[in-house]
């Protein structure tokens, strides 16, 4: 299992997000959460213009194991999906921290940021599971 | 308390997910699912299923008891090293297990599901009474499930490592024909499979198990876990007990007609009579049946979603359930099994709440890595 990117904030829910620029931020899920998920097959992504908040169910994924919800870790705007996943869901499985991020989003509140939990909070939280 | 197989320790080493399954600590996959799946499909993958009980049955009415205890008629066994798939029914004509029974020199060897073990042990006692037969569980005994395309041949070219007589036992296993078995010294393999490929149980001493494990290993069979068979069985439209059909359900009611030997009519196998009420239900249409359903667009089917059926005029009939559902590695869209109304025509399927249509097949998906339903 690959090391937990400590340049990234985590959800307890198992997504990640990553501050770009501009106040853009990336979404993913971890690797934690590909692995007990599986084999990924579908991934249904929010559509660009949306306008969510944190909590909210923006994306499902499907495994051969079970269909998960998708939560956003931040509140904002959807500003650029990643159509990759449409056609090779196994993206998230092989590089979840890298070409298996899930969508941009403008950040509405920075602030949301400091709720989540960093790269080593994270791990011990996966440890606890 | 949990079991462990005599590969235990060789499954961490191939880097099992170790899951528990009734009991038994079990490698649900390497790594990807999916890999060892396409690997059975299209060259050679080999399964620990240890797990699954070993009975066998002697004695002089060893017979006379199997044709009380099973729906299928073991004199259909005219030889040794055949075998037959069978339901072992209740009397209200439940399922109380599905199982394969081998003609053996001594009798015959039962192989039944691990996860109803307990009851089908107590069962098949409970049934022993007033029959000269001895009904013995062979703990000592390992499977190991070698399936796909090139399984027989690699089995065959490595059984001089395994300190077998290479050249004749390889010849013998050649031989075998679909749902033919042969013993060979302390072993016993059988061309018996649940994947819809080419394939061989082999049945033998669970400390030898390691070392045609390894031998498989070194000559290019990949370790294939429980959650590819389970796809793999799906595909080709096998049932699994406990999901397609359990004590609740008619074999009428789970594709398992073929497997009932009506005739002779004189044979009262436990569950007859109920059985015969229930073929006039199915007749009467009010009986449901097992069907095969495919979702060509994105979404996966899964175990105990919702249908709704609608006979050939498009009229509302009642509901239906996924048995079991998954994505089809082999199709790349998904596939399940689900009891629905007699008449049903069309459904849809309640997904994630919204209502998809879906398409009704026969429940069978894939052979010899080729799609099968049109």
């Amino acid at each position: 299992m690959s090391t937990i990117p400590d340049n990234c904030k985590f959800a307890t829910s198992h997504e990640w997000v990553r501050i770009d620029e501009d106040g853009i931020a990336t979404v993913g899920i971890s690797d934690h959460a590909q692995d007990a998920l599986g084999d990924i097959v579908f991934v249904d992504l929010p559509e660009v213009g949306a306008t969510i908040h944190a909590k909210d169910e923006v994306a499902v994924v499907e495994s051969v194991k079970a269909a998960s919800d998708v939560y956003s870790p931040v509140s904002g705007e959807i500003v650029e999906i990643n159509e990759e996943l449409l056609d090779a869901p196994e993206t998230v499985n092989s590089v979840p921290y890298d070409g298996g991020w899930f969508f941009k989003i403008r950040l509405e509140d920075a602030a949301e940021l400091d709720e989540l939990l960093d790269a080593e909070a994270y791990a011990e939280h996966c440890e606890g599971e | 308390m949990t079991n462990r197989t005599s590969l235990y320790q060789h499954h961490l080493d191939a880097g099992a997910k170790m899951v528990d399954f009734s009991g038994w600590e079990m490698p649900i996959n390497y790594g990807s699912q999916i890999e060892e799946h396409t690997q059975v499909r299209t060259a050679a993958g080999v399964f620990d299923v240890s797990h699954m009980t070993v009975v066998d049955v002697s004695g002089v009415d060893a017979e006379a008891y199997l044709q009380r205890l099973l729906a299928n008629d073991v004199a259909r066994l005219d030889e040794i090293g055949r075998a037959l798939y069978s339901g072992m029914l209740n009397d209200d004509g439940g399922v109380i297990d599905d199982l394969i029974v081998y003609r053996m020199s001594f009798g015959y060897r039962l192989v039944v599901n691990c996860a109803t073990r307990v009851k089908d042990l107590r069962w098949m006692a409970l049934q022993t009474t007033g029959y000269a037969v001895s009904v013995e569980e062979r703990p000592g005994l390992g499977i190991l499930a070698i399936h796909g395309p090139e399984s027989i041949e690699r089995v065959c070219q490595i059984l001089n490592d395994c300190g077998r007589e290479g050249e004749s036992e390889a010849a013998a296993i050649r031989a075998l024909g679909n749902f033919r078995g042969v013993e060979l010294g302390d072993w016993f393999v059988a061309r018996t499979g649940y994947t819809g490929e080419k394939g061989l149980e082999v049945i033998l001493p669970a400390e030898q198990a390691p070392q045609l494990w390894e031998a498989l290993l070194t000559g290019g069979v990949k370790p294939i876990g429980l959650g590819a068979r389970d796809t793999l069985r799906l595909e080709a439209g096998m049932n699994l007990y406990g999901h397609d059909m359990d004590e609740t359900v008619s074999p009428l009611s789970a594709n398992m007609g073929f497997s009932i030997a009506w005739e002779p009519s004189k044979r009262d196998f436990v569950g007859r009579a109920a059985l015969i009420a229930q073929r006039a239900e199915l007749e009467a249409g009010r009986l449901p049946i097992l069907t095969g359903i495919v979702l060509e667009e994105r979404g996966v089917l899964r175990e105990g979603q919702t249908l709704t059926c609608r006979d050939a005029d498009g009229i509302e009939i009642g509901q239906g359930v996924v048995t079991s559902g998954t994505f089809s590695p082999t199709l790349k869209h998904s596939i399940a099994l689900a009891r629905v109304p007699t008449y049903t025509a069309s459904c849809d399927v309640d997904l994630r709440s919204k209502a998809t249509p879906v398409r009704m097949v026969k429940p069978n998906f894939v052979r010899f890595g080729k799609k099968v339903f049109e």
